[in-house]
């Protein structure tokens, strides 16, 4: 029983770095129907600036500000000078551009930082909690409550706030929106600066839990966000949400009770079993394609 | 005096290799109701959305005397242009309060909004009842009268409206028309309305013009189109 306690707790932990991350995916494609495949790419950004800075004997503060300061710069300027030009072509080429830019952050990172891992230090000296045999180490408990306040904070932010609105506004019709007065450029960077500031504190906090460094770390985490915002129904806020909970729970499932080796195949087939039966994902609406 | 609100001259816009608009011109006085009316693929709607900067075209647009030909969609919003888009385009999954306070995106006055949205109310009190349900739950009539209380919200000074009374019923297309009549009237807006049902565009309208393929073939007042033989035979059916 403690076992399982303990792989939710586990699981609660890790899930809360994809919904981060994934939020960020599912904003982006609600607004311009792009999956983003570079956004994996701004964790390591955030994590690499975060590290540099640290080690130069930088404050945790003021990296942390430094990072998502120039994951926020990094994003916005992909999406102008890589997306912008290609926004009223096929979604192919889009996705195509994605694709090649993560390849570029990657190949930056490797030509400016080296190809050798390099080691994260610890930022969250918080001792561990124990309750009846459950152990919530520091870095969990403040992965979950920085998380959660982000949630929130996203949460309100698109329902309650003026630009949240409008972005909800673009996202449903793009031309009506610019019809209301509604600047779809500055929407459209908006989104981009959100979701690069989240991942740039993913970025942080998966650094923080696993503290290997190298240029291609943001893939992996990448793709699974991906999924999970895929999991929970692209394009929907509190999905994404859902969706990262239920994949770092799932993921840890598996590998405490069936293999540690194949989890990431396991949850690879969730998702396919899942797109099967539910192809919007589970908040999202059965909506049949107009012809 | 001078009461030309908005010029347009010369206006031709492709799409492609086809050309939908082949440079037309007209003008819209201060305060006045004009009306482009036309068939199905006339390019009337392209017109539109020409003028409310959606679409790349050729010729010039005149506002207040003031070249606004190159602004994007947003600034001729901010100027006060606004148009209520075909098949309404309101916000589905907003509410009808938040379909309105999008209307009211560029305004920063904050306690005039407050005033116009029960102004919006007290005209549409079905917009009232209505105003936490979400917009995709309206019915027809009651979604063209979100689309239009969203623009007014904007305080707009020349109104496009895009074929308000597409389908609805008569009854509706009738009460659609005195709001219009009523914005004109009481409000001080100019509008350009686009329509099909010409009898009922023309009836209300102070100048009509024509549109077939894409040129301008007629135009008159209101009252001289619904009485000229050919507008009858080919838009009022006989």
């Amino acid at each position: 029983m403690n076992l399982f306690t303990q792989q939710i707790v586990n699981g609660l932990s890790l899930g809360a770095i994809y919904a981060l991350i994934a939020l960020g995916y599912t904003m982006v494609y609600g607004i311009c129907k792009l999956i983003n495949f570079a956004h994996g790419d701004i964790i390591m950004v955030g994590s690499y600036i975060a590290y540099v800075l640290l080690a130069n004997g930088i404050s945790l503060p003021v990296s942390i500000i430094a990072s998502v300061v120039g994951c926020v710069i990094v994003g916005v300027l992909i999406e102008k000078i890589a997306y912008k030009p290609l926004r009223d072509t096929s979604r192919i080429s889009l996705l195509i551009t994605a694709i090649g830019i993560s390849y570029l952050l990657q190949n930056l990172c490797q030509l400016i930082m080296g190809v050798n891992p390099l080691t994260f230090p610890s930022i969250i000296n918080i001792e561990s909690l124990n309750f009846f045999g459950v152990t919530i180490t520091g870095n969990m408990l403040v992965t979950l409550i920085i998380s959660i306040i982000l949630m929130i904070v996203i949460d309100l932010l698109v329902k309650k706030t003026k630009i949240g609105k409008a972005m909800r506004a673009v996202s449903e019709d793009r031309e009506a929106a610019s019809l209301m007065g509604i600047n779809i450029n500055s929407i459209i960077s908006i989104t981009f600066a959100i979701g690069s500031a989240l991942a740039a504190i993913a970025g942080i906090l998966w650094a923080a839990n696993y503290p290997q460094l190298k240029p291609t770390m943001g893939s992996l985490p990448g793709i699974k966000a991906f999924i999970a915002a895929v999991f929970g129904g692209i394009g929907i806020v509190p999905g994404a949400v859902l969706g990262g909970f239920l994949l770092g729970l799932v993921e840890t499932m598996t590998k405490a009770y069936i293999s540690t080796q194949f989890s990431d195949g396991i949850v690879f087939f969730i998702l396919i079993v899942m797109l099967i039966f539910k192809p919007n994902g589970i908040l999202g609406k059965n909506e049949k394609e107009k012809v | 005096m001078n009461n030309t609100l908005f010029e347009v001259k010369d206006l031709e816009v492709n799409y492609g290799l086809i050309q939908a608009v082949k440079g037309i011109s007209f003008k819209i006085d201060k305060g006045s109701i004009v009306s482009l009316i036309g068939a199905n693929g006339a390019g009337k709607t392209t017109t539109l959305h020409a003028l409310s900067g959606l679409l790349k075209h050729k010729g010039q647009i005149y506002f207040e005397d003031k070249d606004i030909t190159h602004l994007s969609s947003d600034k001729k919003v901010s100027l006060g242009i606004v148009q209520v888009p075909e098949r309404r385009r309101i916000f589905a999954n907003l509410t009808v309060i938040e379909n309105l306070e999008m209307g009211a995106y560029l305004r920063r006055d904050k306690e005039e909004i407050k005033k116009d949205l029960d102004k919006v109310f007290t005209s549409f009190p079905r917009l009232k009842e209505r105003k936490e349900q979400l917009g995709g739950t309206l019915s027809g009539g009651e979604q063209q009268m979100l689309a239009i209380a969203r623009a007014l919200m904007s305080k707009p000074k020349l109104l496009l409206l895009d074929e308000p009374s597409m389908g609805l019923s008569p009854l509706l297309v009738k009460e659609i028309f005195n709001i219009i009549l009523d914005i004109n009237n009481k409000e001080g807006v100019t509008v350009l309305l686009v329509e099909q049902n010409a009898k009922m565009a023309l009836s209300i309208s102070d100048h009509a013009y024509a549109l077939e393929n894409g040129k301008i073939v007629t135009s008159g007042s209101g009252k001289e189109l619904l009485n000229s033989e050919d507008i009858k035979k080919a838009y009022l059916g006989g």
